[in-house]
């Protein structure tokens, strides 16, 4: 063996010869014997001399490995460690950013919880002014559409998917003749836009393009609002209430607690003045024509045709000024005539703690006679508060849309650039859009969704989330938010500056540093950095709220007013328009949390109906379920009735965003479309329905099909009268048996003991508590069918009851979520241990152990347990897998699941509380039911310890146990609620 | 079995005997085993087990389904979280009854008259067991682990909750397969030899010779066999009474009105009974026809099973007076309305139909001539089960359906699968039962032996 040899070797070769190695070149044995003992596989034990034992020993073993090597599932993709840890990321351990969701005209701050880089869950903001730390139902379910798989993921054009730059290009070469034309044929139609950052590029985009014109057009922002004002002042300006200042409030189809990006901040503050342990309670009129969440708070509550609640606004501001003169005849009723005299009487002796407020589906004069009234009263700069507007450039989002129809229709639009919301679906009827949408050369729609306007677009261009991108808004009150990001956009979404910035300049600039370049250029003070990491961390920009004005009111209001008056024609049925108390304008009609949420009042899922009172059902032979075509001005569609007690008589409400044709999976064939009858002239609704039966029926997913709670004690309710003379009044009549009354000894609870108290008098039945606990607790969504057989998965649910009469009902809300029994019955049934009594007092479900037999559901007597009557959970669609809250099982088929009290939050605050060695305080666990409750409704802690707020809760002499008599001694009771009814109207 | 031959004449002027006259050891011996040993069974017989075949075949379609998709297929809800599969678990186990209480019970009473139908009412009573079985098992969320019930050593830290009723339903009815299994089985020994002895094919001796394990009938196996049978029965008998009473505690413990009530043990185990019975008439009346028996099943057993279905009857009307009586007296508002909608609610057709079926129907049983007319009788054992199911399908659905908290009330039928899965339960047992009386005696050869004079002459002989 020599270099010689292997020279030689390799002289002998031909062709191209690898090598390894010298000793390979040599090939002598030591490196044949080398080699077979580092690569077994060229030991081939198949050498022809195996015999027939060896082989089925060797064929056992192999067989026994590969059994062993299927035991671990190990995931297919690549693992990869940070090289590099981002700042403050310990794995199971959860961030909180702080963003803001841009609502209804208006902006929720959030608290966005974020796992690993992957938001879970939206909370609020208490720094927030809008939010104060809870939410409504749509912040909550935003985040199911940031996952949303059938959210638009590329740019489409004409249905063929096609890359950024193209589109770009496309875009290029039409501005570059608009350009040309100053901007001539260039329309820009957006949403209601308060963000000062898109605010200021729209400016720019009309410096650049003069002639360009910018539309704005939102079906859920009340232009009677604005024109109202306008009267009144003479000048744009937003009205804000002070709700915890008025002692009495009168709502005139307002909504205040149940729509609009103000309703977290006006339900904190209502409640405030409802609790009769803590000063004087206030006093809540709602006049309305279908019954709301606000209604349902209400102390009197008056069903009233849309004409009525004008003359009705007139005897009130007629009574409170002799120098005003309603228009010649104010036909009402005795009742309202009655109701009117008690109210103007309340008002008149709360001068300056008085509130009169006109809801945003009110026409202009409605408005314009709140803000008299409001002046009369004394109450402007007290209870009201007028400020600047919020809206960049407030506009009436009808005529702004008009006037784009117009102009498209005479052809003077070449390119049409529709920045968020879906026109096509949302227009006015009449306006005849999507039609003149064709006549334009150039159409780009930025969405979420490639929806009904996408499909008549040139361009679809993906839209980033909210969430997914950089961006600022402004709040009801002015407070601006910078919103950022928590995650990069799952798809190829851009937001609208990044669109905008592009248009202006042909520049791709990433949102990042068009928002942050805006506020540098405003920030005045030096340390931009300082400010910036402020405003991020804490949410809100400081010192940005609106300042408050004083204008004056117009000194000929009342003739601007009976410019205006409408006659009332009596005797015809009479449409309302309202936004969904669940998939609002449509544009969460893909969302299935929502989609499944019963509505408030209605308690229907999936679908939106015909709401009748029950006598004019009765009068026109309608049952509930029937559908009924609805011919208003000459326009049709058809729906289901549904028969709502309270109800005003001949008024027909129908809510919008329903019908959807190109929403989604989820959305597509749920409910009808109203807003195919709905025009600019009567967005809210008007006279002159017409109802056909068809004959034909429409089953309805109801979670709820009793109403009345059939003499049983569940809501205990009394006036304040009632309240001041029997204290005790809920426990009056209630058989309670003692604590000894069970054959097992009682549970010891050395250290925490949890318990859950909820108020009624607070409680709206606005349905947030419900979403949070969906979200936090990955909550499945089963569908209409499996809804309509009674197999919702909600694990808090809000029961509705009625009680008085049929027309003018009591509404009563009871969020009812498990109760954790002392005596559960479901843990005496179980047969494997599955649920039993956690060592704090928790009614423990082990997923695990249950094999579902479902003894446990029969036998609670408060019917809150859920069961996976399928493969509920979605485990394959890949961006909801990123969506789940990693700290709760994600339950399989068959098992039984139920409200835990949040347990993974009270083990988050235990480990928390031992790693700093302490006990855990109270308030440190909060559910999220209880976290999402604007009307602070839900009180958890510790029962142990007498000092915390629920022990304290449970003293007070309201509260009462559910079902006490069947002895489960659950650990959530209730608050008797209590209203304050005028004594006036009591007694008449 | 001491003083058989006074059975054997009528007990009264007007009692049938419990067999006919003129039967000799032989002839009862050849009448009995013929129908297993023959070449053909009558085209009755394949209609039968036809009939079940199919519906056999249907169960599997409805199960595979069901193990596919889930519970979700059937019409269970919240808050009627037990449907059908309960319904028919308790109807099956109730039906199970009778052929205890026939073969245990009355054999410790000495009544001759049991020896004709205990057979294949013992028979009845495994099958329909077997039946019942299937459901608690279907039933569950997650059937793949029922055997978490059992309370076995396992690495898991699993154990069985000993204080739900599930668990001692658990126990319950295993211990009620595996006695009525072995008392069946220890039964058919000596007749099994004779089938072994007359058996013509190879493959007959050899099998009936090994399940006879044997047997050859000597002073000492009557002996012990006799001393055992009595034994099995005396423990078998308190079987009758606990395994209802247990069934009923899934009902009684839980808290829901309807279901929390003290009578519902006594009032279960006179239902199961009273179901029993009617389930033995529907089966005895076209088998006797069907396979000439009427030597054997007499009117007096006829007679004598109806008149036991008018007694446990009446305990049953007893238990539902007790009910309405009870949520009256008790002035639980809860309870009160429970009957209320019982009596008025969504489902008062079903309990109007079953007050009509359990208690004005089986009142006709007081008339000698009703019971003498064979048809009738078999109407009025169909009437009877159907009742019977229609009572577990009202006591289960009307109770949960309205509950404590009118929020959550809602509605349950059953759905196709539901369906499906009962029609194939009912298509189980009869391809059983029909393959039963292929292949075994359907009435015990050896007891009837005892029961013809020549036993009577016998006994005198010194």
């Amino acid at each position: 063996m020599s270099l010689a040899t292997a020279r030689a070797r390799l002289a002998g070769q031909h062709g191209r010869a690898y090598w390894r190695s010298l000793e390979e070149l040599l090939d002598t044995p030591e490196f044949q014997t080398v080699l077979a003992r580092e690569f077994p596989r060229q030991a081939a034990p198949l050498d022809g001399t195996l015999d027939r034992r060896d082989f089925l020993r060797l064929m056992s073993a192999s067989l026994a490995l590969a059994g062993l090597g299927a035991c671990t599932r190990q995931p297919k993709e690549t693992i990869m460690p940070y090289a590099k840890a981002p700042e403050d990321l310990l794995p199971g351990e959860p961030l909180f950013f702080a963003t803001a969701m841009p609502h209804a005209g208006g902006a929720t701050g959030l608290l966005v919880e974020s796992h690993m880089g992957r938001p879970t869950k939206v909370e609020g903001n208490p720094e927030h002014p809008a939010s104060l730390g809870a939410t409504d139902v749509y912040a909550q379910a935003s985040i199911l559409t940031m996952y949303d798989p059938d959210r638009s993921q590329v740019v489409t054009s004409a249905g063929e998917i096609r890359p950024w730059s193209a589109f770009f290009d496309s875009l290029r070469a039409v501005l570059a003749d608009e350009r040309r034309r100053q901007g001539a044929g260039l329309r820009l139609l957006t949403e209601t836009v308060t963000s000062p950052t898109l605010a200021a590029q729209i400016q720019a985009l009309l410096r650049a393009f003069p002639e360009a014109r910018w539309h704005q057009y939102e079906p859920a922002v009340s232009d009677g609002a604005r024109e109202g004002a306008r009267l009144a002042f003479g000048r744009d300006v937003e009205t804000r209430y002070r709700i915890e200042r008025a002692d009495v409030i009168l709502a005139l189809d307002a909504d205040l607690l149940g729509s609009g990006s103000t309703s977290v901040r006006y339900t904190r503050e209502f409640v405030r003045r409802r609790r009769p342990d803590e000063g004087a309670m206030s006093r809540l009129y709602v006049a309305e024509r279908s019954p709301s969440v606000t209604g349902s708070m209400a102390d009197h509550r008056l069903p009233v045709r849309a004409h009525e609640i004008e003359s009705l606004a007139w005897s009130i501001a007629a009574a409170l000024d002799p120098g005003v003169s309603p228009p010649a005849a104010l036909a009402a009723s005795d009742e309202h005539a009655a109701w009117a005299r008690a109210v103007v009487a309340d008002l008149a002796a709360h001068r300056g703690a008085s509130l009169v407020v006109a809801g945003d589906e009110q026409p202009a004069q409605v408005h314009l006679l709140a803000h008299a009234i409001n002046a009369a009263l004394g109450n402007v700069g007290e209870t009201v508060v007028y400020t600047a507007p919020i809206a960049a450039v407030p506009t009436s989002g009808a005529a702004s849309l008009a006037e784009l129809t117009a102009d498209m229709d005479a052809g003077k639009v070449d390119v049409l650039l529709i920045a968020g919301g879906n026109p096509v679906f949302t227009a006015p009827a009449d306006l005849g859009f999507a039609e003149r949408l064709a006549k334009v050369g150039f159409r780009a729609h930025l969405g979420l969704f490639e929806d009904e306007t996408s499909y008549l677009c040139h361009w679809h261009v993906p839209e980033a989330h909210y969430l997914e991108a950089w961006s600022d808004t402004r709040a009801y009150d002015g407070t601006a938010t910078i919103m950022q990001p928590l995650i990069a956009p799952l798809y190829e979404g851009r937001s609208a500056h990044e669109v905008l910035a592009f248009v202006i300049d042909d520049a791709e600039r990433p949102g990042y540093d068009i928002v942050r370049g805006h506020w540098e250029e405003r920030h005045a003070g030096g340390d931009f950095e300082g400010f910036w990491r402020r405003a991020l961390h804490e949410g809100v920009v400081r010192d940005t709220a609106a300042a408050m004005i004083n204008p004056a009111l117009d000194a000929d209001w009342v003739a601007e007013a009976r410019k205006r008056w409408r006659a009332s024609e009596g005797g015809e049925l009479e449409i309302q328009f309202r936004l969904d108390p669940t998939v609002f304008d449509g544009r969460f009609a893909n969302n299935g949390w929502l989609q499944e949420l019963p509505k408030p009042l209605t308690k229907l899922t999936w679908d939106n109906a015909v709401l009748l009172s029950p006598r004019t059902a009765e009068r026109l032979g309608l049952a509930t379920e029937d559908v009924v075509r609805l011919i208003y001005q000459g326009r049709t569609t058809s729906g289901p009735v549904w028969i709502l007690p309270g109800q005003a008589d001949d008024v027909a409400t129908v809510h919008l965003g329903y019908g959807r044709t190109r929403g989604g999976r989820v959305a597509t064939g749920t409910g009808f479309d109203a807003y195919a009858i709905r025009t600019a002239a009567a967005p809210w609704g008007g006279l002159a329905l017409e109802l056909q039966p068809t004959g034909a029926r429409h089953s309805l997913a109801c979670t709820q099909h009793h109403h009345s709670m059939e003499g049983r004690d569940l809501v205990r309710e009394a006036t304040l009268a009632e309240y001041r003379a029997h204290p005790h009044f809920a426990h009056e009549g209630s058989h309670e048996p003692g604590p000894d009354m069970s054959l097992y000894p009682p549970h010891p609870y050395e250290g925490y003991s949890w318990g859950m108290a909820i108020d009624l008098g607070a409680c709206t039945g606005c349905n947030a508590c419900v979403v949070a606990c969906q979200a936090e607790n990955n909550i499945p969504v089963v569908g209409k069918e499996q809804v309509a057989m009674g197999r919702e998965m909600q694990w808090i649910r809000i029961d509705r009851y009625y009680s008085g009469t049929l027309d003018e009902p009591t509404i009563h809300h009871q969020p009812v979520p498990c109760m954790h029994c002392e005596n559960a019955p479901c843990e005496l049934v179980c047969p494997v241990n599955a649920t039993v009594h956690g060592s704090e007092g928790l009614n423990e479900m082990i997923y695990n152990r249950c094999v579902g037999t479902r003894y446990c559901s029969n036998n609670c007597p408060y019917k809150v347990r859920r069961f996976n009557f399928y493969l509920y959970s979605d485990w394959t669609t890949e961006s909801l897998k990123l969506g789940k809250n990693p700290d709760v099982t994600v339950r399989s088929r068959g098992v039984m699941e139920k409200c835990t009290y949040c347990v993974q939050r009270i083990n988050r605050g235990r480990i928390r509380a031992k790693t700093e060695d302490r006990d855990m305080n109270d308030g440190e666990v909060v559910p999220a039911c209880q976290q999402a409750c604007p009307a602070e409704a839900i009180v958890f802690g510790n029962i142990n310890d007498p000092e915390s707020q629920v022990s304290k809760v449970k003293q007070n002499q309201r509260n009462y146990t559910l079902l006490a008599e069947v002895n489960a001694r659950p650990r959530t009771t209730y608050l008797a609620g209590v209203r304050n009814p005028n004594p006036e109207i009591e007694e008449g | 079995m001491s003083e058989p031959g006074k059975h054997t004449g009528p007990a009264g002027p007007t009692r049938a005997p419990v067999i006919q006259p003129g039967h000799t050891f032989g002839s009862v011996t050849d009448r009995i085993s013929s129908v297993v040993l023959s070449e053909r069974m009558p085209r009755l017989w394949w209609l039968g087990l036809g009939v079940g075949f199919l519906l056999v075949t249907v169960l599997l379609v409805a199960v595979t389904h069901l193990f596919m998709k889930g519970t979700g297929i059937w019409g269970v809800n919240v808050p009627v979280g037990w449907g059908f599969a309960i319904i028919c678990f308790v109807w099956w186990v109730g039906i199970g009854h009778a052929g205890t209480l026939i073969s245990a019970i009355l054999l410790l009473l000495n009544q001759d008259w049991r020896t004709s139908i205990n057979r294949f009412a013992e028979a009845m009573t495994l099958f329909a067991v077997a039946c019942a079985g299937l459901y608690p098992i279907l039933h569950l969320g997650r059937p793949w682990l029922a055997y978490w019930l059992f309370p076995y050593p396992n690495t898991m830290g699993m154990w069985p909750q000993f204080r739900s009723p599930l668990i001692w339903d658990v126990f319950a009815v295993s211990t009620y397969a595996s006695v009525s299994a072995m008392f069946w089985y220890v039964g058919l020994i000596p007749d099994l030899a004779t089938l072994r002895d007359r058996s013509p094919s190879r493959a007959g001796r050899v099998i009936y010779g090994m399940l006879a394990m044997g047997w050859r009938g000597s002073a000492r196996h009557w002996h012990r066999y006799e001393t055992a049978y009595l034994l099995l029965a005396a423990l078998a008998a308190p079987l009758v009474v606990s395994v209802h009473t247990v069934v009923s505690f899934d009902f009684a413990v839980s808290v829901v009105p309807g279901w929390h009530a003290t009578i519902f043990p006594p009032y279960f185990v006179a239902g199961a009974i009273f179901s029993g019975f009617a389930m033995v008439l529907t089966l005895a009346i076209p088998l006797r026809v069907m396979f000439g028996l009427e030597d054997f099943v007499t009117m007096r057993h006829l007679d004598n099973m109806a008149r036991v279905m008018l007694a446990t009857g009446l305990v049953v009307a007893y238990g539902y007076m007790t009910e309405t009586f009870m949520a009256w007296y008790s002035a639980n508002p809860f309870e009160t309305y429970m009957i209320m909608n019982r009596f008025g609610g969504p489902y008062s057709v079903a309990y109007w139909s079953l007050i009509f079926c359990n208690v004005l129907m089986p009142q006709l049983l007081w008339f000698r001539r009703v019971r003498a007319n064979v048809p009738l009788l078999f109407v009025i054992s169909i009437v009877v089960n159907i009742g019977m199911w229609l009572e577990r399908y009202v006591i289960v659905v009307t109770s949960l359906h309205r509950d404590f908290l009118p929020s959550s009330w809602g509605m349950y039928s059953g759905t196709i699968w539901d369906w499906a899965t009962f029609a194939g339960t009912i298509g189980l047992f009869l391809s059983l039962l029909f393959l039963f009386i292929r292949f075994l005696p359907m009435i015990s050869i050896f007891e009837m032996r005892t029961l013809v004079p020549e036993a009577e002459v016998r006994e005198e002989s010194p």
